[in-house]
């Protein structure tokens, strides 16, 4: 989301708080500044409060963007945040990090049963980082929390033509069926797109 | 009838709690940090407490359509263990956080040195931090430790309006309630305050400035009291509006002194068959 998009949504006093959040973002690491914390990661902190819930993923990306936020201080920021920073750190790897370096913070995204920070993490830096094993399960974790799987990024190429994805999809729908319970409509579309239907 | 319990301890509570809460009235809640039964050897642990507070406990609640918040401390009975007191020097990185109300809960547990530090120490970040504090009284010589709170809280830089004192009782709501400070009740199963004598309180004292809660947490304890009291309440001949100002506007009002309640969280979808509290593998 760019500047002005997200100025439209937002009331001239956060705009003004965005304002002067970007600024100090923009002098992360320049100042020798002796403070404990930097003045803009306590602005990331309490973006939610003073731009909204709904704009919160969107001001802190752009912080992060700001920032020019490396792979040690966004992982430095996930482990801090709350679960709303986790997701926004999260949300902001495939624009950040090139590299599989940041993997650690989606697999521990993965772990949790929280559906923000899993939602958040099968975007595209999974998609493009997450080896087959890990990927599969990110995507039965999904089908489990009921995270739609359309968070899933680059679904349709990374499960085409993946035999075992497509085993265990049709072994979770069997048991699910054995058990006299509903198979979440989600799975067939994953099963579709392995085209390995079975 | 809408109701806000200022303190329990979702923590230790069970999805079941979250859903009876819903059904009687229960919309918002604050959680505050305090310690867990077994004494903790670390500030990590600490950590991992908060962070639970600040995210997966709050995903919980909103999934049953309550809007969670916490408030966050160092506990005054594990502010006795010098392996604990780390935690002190952490705290400002978790009181920006969105979701914390206040500073809490502190106050004394034994009425020691070492509590007397952390006490004071909490109450001048809850005003470095632009937070009001939640201030427990002692369950062991609690006139005593009401009146020593009242003298630290005073002497430091918060304003007794943004204090909260709670677990009053017949006893102590009388100096409480000069001290210009928030009255909390904690109406208990067995001990302490039950929701007849709340009910008597209220009409000596008047519902102003008044917050009840279940203080609900791992010990006996029902997180239903909040309700349980309204019910009293309008027994007694209270009004809906009575009600309505005990358990939801005053607690509003004080922990919106934070500038940080969010209390829109949408109502629960018929939690999917499941798919409820989402275990991720059963
Ligand atoms: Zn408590």
């Amino acid at each position: 989301m760019n500047r002005e998009a997200l100025d439209a949504r937002l009331d001239p006093k956060a705009v003004a708080w965005l304002d002067q959040a970007l600024a100090e973002a923009g002098e992360a690491g320049k100042a020798q500044d002796n403070v404990a914390v930097p003045k803009w990661e306590l602005r990331f902190a309490a973006a939610g409060r003073h731009c909204g819930q709904d704009n919160a993923d969107d001001v802190r990306t752009l912080l992060l963007q700001h920032a020019a936020a490396d792979v040690a201080t966004l992982t430095r920021l996930y482990h801090q945040g709350a679960a709303a920073e986790r997701r926004a750190v999260l949300l902001a790897l495939p624009h950040r990090v090139p590299g599989p370096e940041a993997l650690p913070l989606i697999e521990d995204a993965l772990r949790t049963n929280d559906t923000r920070l899993v939602e958040a993490a099968v975007g595209p830096y999974a998609a493009d980082h997450l080896d087959p094993h890990a990927w599969r399960h990110a995507v039965l974790k999904c089908l489990f929390t009921g995270v739609p799987v359309a968070a899933v990024a680059g679904a349709e190429h990374r499960a085409h033509g993946d035999a075992e994805l497509a085993r265990m999809l049709t072994d979770f729908a069997s048991e699910r069926t054995a058990a006299g319970r509903s198979v979440p409509p989600d799975l067939h579309r994953v099963l579709n797109m392995t085209g390995e239907e079975s | 009838m809408r109701i806000f319990d200022p303190h329990i301890h979702m923590t230790s509570r069970t999805t079941d709690d979250y859903q009876a809460m819903y059904a009687s009235g229960v919309r918002a809640l604050v959680e505050p940090s305090f310690w867990l039964g077994q004494p903790r050897t670390s500030p990590a642990s600490f950590y991992d407490y908060f962070d639970a507070l600040l995210g997966w406990e709050p995903f919980r609640a909103a999934q049953y359509g309550i809007a969670h918040h916490c408030t966050l401390a160092l506990n005054p009975k594990e502010a006795n263990d010098p392996r604990c007191t780390p935690v002190l020097e952490e705290l400002p990185r978790y009181l920006v956080k969105d979701g914390v109300v206040a500073v809490g809960e502190i106050g004394y547990d034994s009425m020691t040195p070492a509590e007397d530090v952390a006490l004071a120490a909490q109450l001048q970040l809850a005003a470095e931090y632009a937070l009001p504090a939640m201030v427990h009284t002692p369950h062991r010589d609690k006139l005593t430790g009401l009146r020593r709170t009242i003298d630290v809280v005073r002497e430091s830089n918060l304003d007794p309006e943004h204090v909260l004192l709670d677990h009053l009782n017949e006893t102590t709501v009388k100096d409480a309630a000069e001290s210009g400070s928030w009255l909390g009740f904690s109406i208990y199963p067995d001990t302490k305050m039950d929701e007849d004598r709340m009910v008597s309180v209220l009409r000596d004292h008047g519902t102003d400035r008044v917050l009840v809660n279940s203080a609900a947490d791992w010990g006996k304890s029902d997180p239903l009291k909040t309700r349980k009291v309204a019910d009293a309440m309008l027994a007694a001949g209270f009004s809906e509006d009575d009600v309505d100002k005990v358990l939801w506007r005053n607690p509003v009002e004080f922990y919106g002194l934070s500038g940080r309640l969010q209390l829109d969280v949408p109502a629960p979808q018929a939690l999917h068959e499941g798919n409820s509290i989402l275990r991720g593998g059963e």
